[in-house]
């Protein structure tokens, strides 16, 4: 890392951290809040969604793991009475083991085909949470208590959610914590040998196993990290809505996971954060439009992905590439 | 001279059609073996199930005594066997150098949590295969290129990037697959040149496919001649050169009028 993009992690720190919470207390739209947390969780399962596709394969499915890392926490808040904070890092590595036996057959395929089954994914996920007798069915898993208080040896290091005077600020530093984390771990993973045989089987597999890389050992490992990722964001919503029903994540959601890395940039770590933010405040904005929300709202898409289909974050680039530097 | 690579009666069909058929040879440690044929002898086919991105009908291929016949690619690479591409097979949108220095894979002792963590191991890696890279990059003299992008390429640089990316895994056998294929007269010398020197200089074993019959006389020590599946000569050059069912098999007998 250099001096630059140090002090640009520092700002961006503390305009989530500081600056933000500020802005919000000094203008009173505590709606905001909610808002932004949900930017930061689905911000954390794009950014899964991107991992895998750094290794080639376009991920429809990741609704499927945030909608089991969902009702893994509340199953084992409401059920084990476990704590909730406990339950996040649980629900990761569910997901990720899940990800495994279903990434090991699936993995197998390519383009379109991986797309296509990931997309019946999220669908199956959802029936199968339906039916499971543990899931409560249709009805779903409700007045999930808030998260308890978090201590090592007596030490508090997360209060009790129920005793805190804005428990909507809780959510949002933690929301915001563990984007930045979850980020921070991504940005390492690419910029680290493990990132570089991602990128050699994104280009070309063959060649990769000519030069002695176990592609299906590697692809298996992307792809369980992404379901962590969205296994972890799956279980940080239930908390916060307190609730979790099949429906919760659905196909759409899953589209939408992908659309933020496409519309971020597939060649930015940051693609997907920037992408979600974007696409999340441009529908909510768009609400004034009535029923020609949606129409507006994917016509903008498909003129941003054909105009920059590299992604918002290539207009630097772009730019750069004009001034001449 | 010992035997390094053991080729068993390999045979591939495909359903009906027998495009490798019965075929039997061996390369000795340290020399230049090409595998020539018309079209469609079944070349690429055997090429393939040496470097185990085929499975075999039957036959087995014997690396050191070791089987490595319907293995997985990466585990005969990891074994020492290692090939390269017809197509101009790169990582595309990777540098010269970045390409290369990926491509030590083989040689890291670190795990891949030791680079996440960026431990003392595998930062000595980082290290070691950037030193290497550049020796590679150097030994193949693309040194001016070494931080352009692989796509904007031309087809000669390309396939000595592939052999770059062949040579980083540090092969005890390279397998070379059409290497002067597409190319003009200067860039085969060229190429002719630099799998001798990898030979002379690194102590590589080739084994490699061609039909570019000129280049495979000058660079062989010997030479297998393969003909709709079947092994129907092996010599030094000159033996193969004076040998009539070679010569029918290219340029067809006197009375067969579609011989080619």
């Amino acid at each position: 890392m250099n001096l630059k993009q140090i002090m640009g992690v520092c700002v961006f720190v503390f305009i989530v951290l500081i600056a933000v919470p500020w802005a919000i207390a000094q203008s009173g739209r505590w709606d905001f809040y909610y808002t932004l947390t949900s930017v930061a969780l689905l911000s954390i399962a794009s950014a899964g969604v991107w991992l895998t596709f750094y290794i080639g394969r376009i991920n429809i499915g990741q609704g499927a793991y945030a909608l089991a890392g969902g009702y893994v926490s509340a199953i084992l808040v409401m059920k084990a009475d476990m704590n909730f904070w406990l339950t996040i890092p649980l629900a990761g590595l569910f997901c990720a083991l899940l990800s495994v036996f279903i990434g090991l057959p699936i993995l197998r395929l390519r383009g379109v085909y991986f797309a296509m089954v990931t997309l019946v994914l999220t669908e199956v996920m959802r029936l199968a949470m339906l039916a499971l007798p543990i899931t409560n069915g249709a009805k779903g898993i409700t007045s999930i208590p808030l998260p308890t208080e978090l201590s090592i040896f007596g030490l508090t290091l997360i209060p009790d959610f129920s005793t805190l005077e804005n428990p909507k600020l809780g959510f949002y530093l933690m929301a915001v914590s563990l984007m930045i984390l979850c980020y921070a771990v991504l940005w390492r993973i690419v910029n680290s040998r493990l990132g570089h045989l991602c990128r050699s089987l994104q280009q070309n597999e063959e060649l990769s196993a000519s030069i002695g890389v176990n592609t299906a050992y590697l692809r298996v490992i992307a792809y369980s990290i992404s379901s962590f990722f969205g296994g972890i964001a799956g279980a940080m919503f239930v908390a916060i809505s307190q609730s979790i029903y099949p429906s919760s994540f659905q196909v759409t959601d899953s589209v939408n996971f992908m659309l933020n890395c496409f519309l971020g940039g597939l060649g930015y770590v940051f693609g997907p954060m920037l992408g979600t933010l974007i696409l999340y405040f441009g529908w909510d904005l768009l609400f004034t439009a009535g029923k020609y929300q949606l129409l507006i709202y994917s016509s903008m898409i498909i003129l941003l992905i054909l105009w920059l289909p590299n992604g918002i974050l290539s207009l630097g680039l772009l730019n750069r590439k004009k001034g001449g530097t | 001279m010992s035997t390094i690579l053991q080729v068993e009666s390999l045979t591939k069909k495909y359903g009906g059609l027998i495009a490798v058929n019965d075929i039997s040879f061996t390369v000795e440690h340290g020399e230049i073996l090409s595998v020539i044929g018309p079209n469609g002898a079944g070349k690429s086919t055997l090429f393939k199930l040496i470097s185990s991105f085929t499975r075999t009908t039957s036959g087995t291929v014997l690396f050191k005594g070791q089987r490595i016949s319907n293995l997985s690619p990466h585990v005969v690479a990891r074994m020492g066997v290692v090939r390269t591409f017809q197509e101009t097979t790169i990582f595309r949108s990777m540098t010269v150098r970045e390409n290369v220095v990926v491509a030590h894979h083989l040689r890291s002792k670190a795990s891949l949590f030791g680079f996440f963590f960026g431990s003392s191991v595998a930062r000595a890696d980082e290290r070691e295969f950037g030193q290497s890279a550049d020796d590679i990059i150097e030994f193949l003299g693309l040194e001016a290129i070494s931080h352009e992008v692989a796509s904007n390429l031309p087809q000669g640089h390309l396939r000595a990037l592939g052999m770059a990316i062949g040579l980083a895994t540090n092969p005890a056998i390279l397998l070379l697959d059409e290497p002067f294929a597409g190319m003009n007269h200067d860039e085969t010398m060229r190429m002719v040149a630099s799998v001798k020197r990898l030979k002379e200089e690194r102590g590589v074993t080739v084994l490699l496919v061609e039909h570019d019959m000129a280049a495979v006389m000058k660079i062989s020590d010997r030479i297998v001649v393969i003909n709709f599946g079947q092994k129907i000569a092996e010599g030094s050059p000159a033996e193969i050169q004076a040998n009539e069912k070679v010569i029918e098999a290219y340029l067809g007998s006197e009375d067969d009028a579609i011989g080619l």
